[in-house]
């Protein structure tokens, strides 16, 4: 997928236009064919005949990826589908190391000529390479697991679900918000099932099913006597669950200003809320730029977590691999060697996990064989880790990989992508109410909005779906135009509070982007409702001619 | 079997459609090999090659439309999979706003396959990032880079006599070279059809450059400043615009091209009126495919002429609906410029900034479409005719629309790569005044 598209599918200001256009990874296929499952038996085979034909041209090590990668998208707009998709992408990728250098090549002709000449060109390829190297390749020792599986723990296969059953629902979430007053409403759902099978020279033959689901709207609403308008995105989190997602439960939801959901959505309540605050939000009081506290919501938070600590913390990053494209870090080594580089106020805790259940980065091994699991990145505000893979383990003097290795498709190589990075919720007994009560001056954010920030994740800028001014410990009223920017640092110095974990929630993204070429990953940020002291905000209103 | 000749793919479509018991049926077919190979940390990193064919089957029941695919081309799968279209088709909802299949166009032949593109080999991409690679070290510079290849067909047909075929060929490089102790860092592109034009060495020495001359960058106040925009900069900017030229989204009252009572901004004046804004399939600098994905011809089109918003982008069935022609979506966007090199646009600036490459642009509001984003990788501060110094880097908060109302001069156009979508352009280096900054960034 095309960054530009991710971009308007996470911001979508713009929506009719661009989504007919959605690029898919694969092809269009039809329901039934979607269960269909490939024998392991069959991949197995396939598998061996690519490790056995690297082997044979020079390889010391080799891995094998056959990927069936199954999408389902339904799209549509007020009171008529636009689009029903289902596509499959179905392949072989090689991965290898020969003469120290790393190769790759991939093909969907899936018979043993085909996988053992693309073998051979991963080898071709790779030995090609290694006049280039500086040092040969240092994998961190993996011991082979043998032949194992691990299945997302979801309760409804949302592919198995009919077709019909899903379209009604986003029909009606349409019908609610048209009623309830929206202009436009475009509301989606996206469905990913990867069925991945990895095989190595270690003895790893590994398969593995996962399963992720976004349900999302987008509401627009319009005063056509001054041509303004103003949107509401849908509170929803993409999740790593099946359909059960979409079966609202009362002990899901935490009821406020406006409802906010768990581990279930209730689509059709939040549509009928985004009609009313979107025109709502045409008649908000435009925000008076300065300084505030801020109250951050889990919908809103998660991105600001994924932005100025998830990638930051990437090790790929801290060393330079992604500094023609996604950047590097200002958590250089020497930062983390110090043991006490100060990334925030001791009361933030931020770990890594790759096993919370329901999350988009939860799997049972990486994509280079790893089991998957869980470590603090920052601890009592120091940074103490980061996320690497197995080539890059002896850096951190670590005698493992933490397993954060991941490739969108069979077609792409493997490299270093985030994992689930979440911050702790606070220790002590403490609401969201709690939070709000001690603000004298203050915004409450909801939901994620506009977000970018810098090439070593320094200074950034968020904005969010809702906003409410805060005086004197009250919510008093809606707010518009609003924008905080601050540096990373010093916005993890000024978390001034943390709610407890009765308040935990995920958010996510679906299509988070890194590389060249370019591939998506999904990755999932918990956190509690923070707040965070004194942060320059600022007014995105401006005037066209 | 990735690549297909004209005359294979028509037989084979042919024999698919012949399978077809729709009302309609149309056939796509694509197929590539690509390549491509990244470096960082003066060493090659990954690389490799993908080869893939796509066939996609389209059939039609009145208004119910399926879609249906296959990568096995044996008779047996290609009538499998024209009945299982035909079966989804059958049970899908009714669509409204279905239109009927495109009868036969006319395509003019495309310059978008170039040979020696398509013979690209390992061993020319790893040749390519040597001498970048050389370049880094004769500057005792740290290299990160990436150079990546397409050699690609697509083809369709249909029910109603549509044929269409296409091959082309693309090749993108960029590379970034940093300082050792981290404090420069310096950024060029290209993108090319023909590889013969791309000199590796000759970027890489811009960026290095770059990189050497943006170390010890000193910090300069927010605000608003007289930039110099460099192509791959404008781009990211501009391409916002050309991606709202939806006129559905106009119409409904939904973009920076609406006005209050359901009026547009189509026919009238929008930004300065130096700026001219086109596409065209055949321009020797930036050739694209002659048809859209579903079968349109696309046409030279002027998008914005003399600052006036002349054409919008139209689905077929917006146009049907609003009786106008309906333009397809631009592959690629070209934009008129001077004479003036980037240098001479320097040298005419009394005080002003330089901006290499902008960086992680979002939109922050549809309505205006303000934009957010910062400079990155070799900023710099000129005062009467020259580069002074460098400067640290800024976050900014500006509109394209806004901009290139404030433009005070226009460069000769050269072909770029947008960073954010990988897109083509042909632009000119830009000279804009009152650029809106609105705080600093430690980054380098």
């Amino acid at each position: 997928m095309k960054r530009r598209d991710f971009i308007y599918l996470a911001g979508l200001g713009a929506t009719a236009s661009i989504l007919p256009g959605i690029p898919l990874i694969g092809s269009p296929i039809s329901v039934e064919r979607s269960l269909e499952r490939v024998d392991v038996s069959t991949k197995k085979k396939l598998a061996d005949v690519g490790l056995n034909a690297a082997r044979a041209k020079g390889a010391t090590y080799t891995d094998v990826r056959i990927g069936r990668y199954l999408n389902q998208y339904i799209i549509t707009r007020e009171d008529r589908v636009e689009n029903i998709v289902n596509t499959e992408s179905y392949g072989m990728g090689i991965r290898v190391i020969a003469n120290g250098s790393w190769g790759f090549a991939a093909t969907d002709k899936m018979d043993n000529d085909s996988v053992s000449k693309t073998a051979e060109l991963a080898v071709a390829i790779a030995k090609e390479n290694s006049r280039l190297l500086t040092e040969p390749v240092r994998l961190a020792p993996q011991k082979g697991h043998g032949e194992v599986s691990w299945r997302a723990p979801i309760e409804k296969n949302a592919f198995e679900i009919p077709i019909k059953e899903k379209v009604d629902l986003l029909l009606s979430v349409n019908d609610a918000a048209m009623k309830g007053g929206a202009d436009f409403i475009n509301s989606y759902l996206f469905m990913v099932n990867e069925q991945k099978y990895f095989a190595s020279t270690d003895g790893s033959y590994i398969d593995q099913d996962i399963h992720r689901i976004w349900p999302t709207f987008f509401i627009t609403k319009i005063d056509s006597a001054s041509g303004k308008f103003e949107t509401r995105n849908a509170l929803s989190a993409p999740m790593g669950l099946g359909y059960e997602y979409l079966e609202a439960r009362p002990q899901d939801k935490i009821k406020g200003i406006t409802t906010l959901y768990k581990d279930r959505y209730d689509m059709l309540e939040d549509a009928k809320a985004a009609a009313a605050q979107s025109a709502e939000k045409l008649t908000a009081k435009s925000v008076e730029p300065g300084k505030y506290d801020l109250i951050l919501d889990p919908s809103h938070l998660w991105l600001t977590i994924h932005e100025s600590t998830g990638h930051p913390t990437e090790l790929d990053r801290v060393l330079g691999y992604e500094a023609n494209f996604a950047g590097t870090s200002f958590l250089t080594l020497d930062k983390w060697e110090s043991k006490k580089f100060n990334y925030g106020n001791n009361i933030v805790n931020i770990f890594a996990d790759k096993t919370q259940p329901g999350s988009l980065g939860a799997a049972g091994y990486d994509d280079e064989g790893v089991k998957c699991g869980r470590w603090d990145v920052i601890k009592g505000g120091l940074l103490v880790n980061y996320q690497a893979i197995r080539d890059q383990a002896h850096i951190l003097g670590l005698n493992e990989s933490q397993g954060c290795c991941y490739a969108d498709n069979w077609s792409s190589v493997q490299f270093q992508r985030m994992p689930n990075i979440s911050l702790m919720p606070g220790k002590e007994k403490k609401s969201i109410d709690d939070l709000i009560k001690g603000v004298e001056k203050g915004i409450y954010i909801i939901g994620d909005g506009s977000f970018s920030i810098d090439q070593q994740r320094y200074n950034f800028q968020f904005g969010g779906q809702l906003y409410y001014e805060i005086k004197n410990g009250k919510i008093a009223g809606m707010l518009k135009d609003v924008a905080y920017q601050s540096n990373t640092q010093e916005f993890w110095n000024s978390c001034a509070g943390i709610a407890d974990e009765s308040d935990y929630r995920l958010g996510g993204s679906f299509f988070d982007g890194k590389g060249q070429p370019m591939q998506t990953s999904s990755v999932s940020h918990g956190s509690s409702t923070a707040r965070f002291n004194g942060v320059n905000v600022i007014n995105t209103a401006r005037k066209l001619g | 079997m990735a690549i297909l000749t004209k005359d294979e793919a028509h037989a084979l479509l042919k024999k698919i459609l012949s399978y077809s018991r729709a009302d309609e049926c149309e056939v796509n077919i694509n197929g590539s090999h690509n390549g491509n190979i990244r470096y960082a940390r003066n060493a090659v990193s990954t690389s490799g090659g993908i080869s893939q064919t796509n066939l996609v089957v389209s059939s039609a029941f009145g208004k119910k439309l399926g879609v249906a695919t296959i990568n096995e081309l044996d008779a047996a799968s290609l009538e499998k999979v024209v009945r299982r279209s035909e079966e989804l088709a059958q049970l899908a909802p009714e669509n409204p706003e279905f239109v009927s299949f495109l009868g036969p166009q006319i395509y003019p032949d495309s310059i978008t396959f170039v040979p020696a593109t398509a013979a690209i080999t390992p061993k020319i991409r790893a040749d390519a990032v040597a001498q970048s690679l050389q370049v880094a070290k004769d500057a005792n510079l740290i290299s990160a880079g990436f150079l990546e290849d397409r050699n690609g067909f697509a083809a369709m047909m249909n029910s109603k006599g549509l044929f269409a075929y296409n091959t082309a060929t693309n090749v993108n490089f960029s590379v970034t070279m940093r300082t050792q102790d981290g404090k420069g860092s310096g950024y060029a592109t290209r993108g090319y059809n023909d590889v013969t034009k791309l000199d590796a060495m000759a970027v890489t020495k811009i960026a290095a450059d770059k990189g050497l001359k943006s170390a010890t960058a000193q910090a300069i106040e927010p605000g608003k400043y007289t930039v110099i925009l460099e192509p791959a900069a404008a781009a990211v900017l501009l391409e916002n615009i050309l991606f709202g030229l939806d006129a559905r989204q106009a119409d409904e009252g939904r973009s920076f091209l609406s006005k209050p009572g359901g009026k547009t901004s189509l026919g009238e004046k929008l930004v300065d009126e130096r700026v001219t804004m086109y596409s065209d399939p055949w321009h020797p600098e930036l050739p694209t495919s002659p048809w859209a994905s579903d079968g349109r011809p696309h046409e030279k089109v002027s998008w914005i002429e003399k600052g006036v918003v002349k054409n919008l982008t139209y689905s077929r069935f917006w146009a049907q609906k609003k009786g106008v022609k309906a333009i397809p979506s631009p592959d690629a966007v070209i934009m008129d410029g001077g004479s003036k090199t980037l240098e001479q646009l320097i040298k005419d600036t009394k005080k002003g900034i330089l901006v290499t490459r902008l960086w992680y642009i979002r939109n922050v509001d549809p309505q205006t479409l303000l934009l957010t984003g910062l400079t990155r990788d070799g900023t710099f501060y000129i005062e009467n005719g020259i580069i002074k110094f460098p400067i640290k880097n800024f976050r900014f908060n500006e509109s394209p629309v806004i901009m290139l109302n404030n433009l005070e001069e226009l460069g000769r156009p050269e072909r770029t790569v947008s960073v954010e979508t990988n897109t083509n352009y042909l632009l000119p280096p830009m000279k804009i005044r009152d650029f809106t900054f609105t705080s600093l960034s430690d980054a380098v």
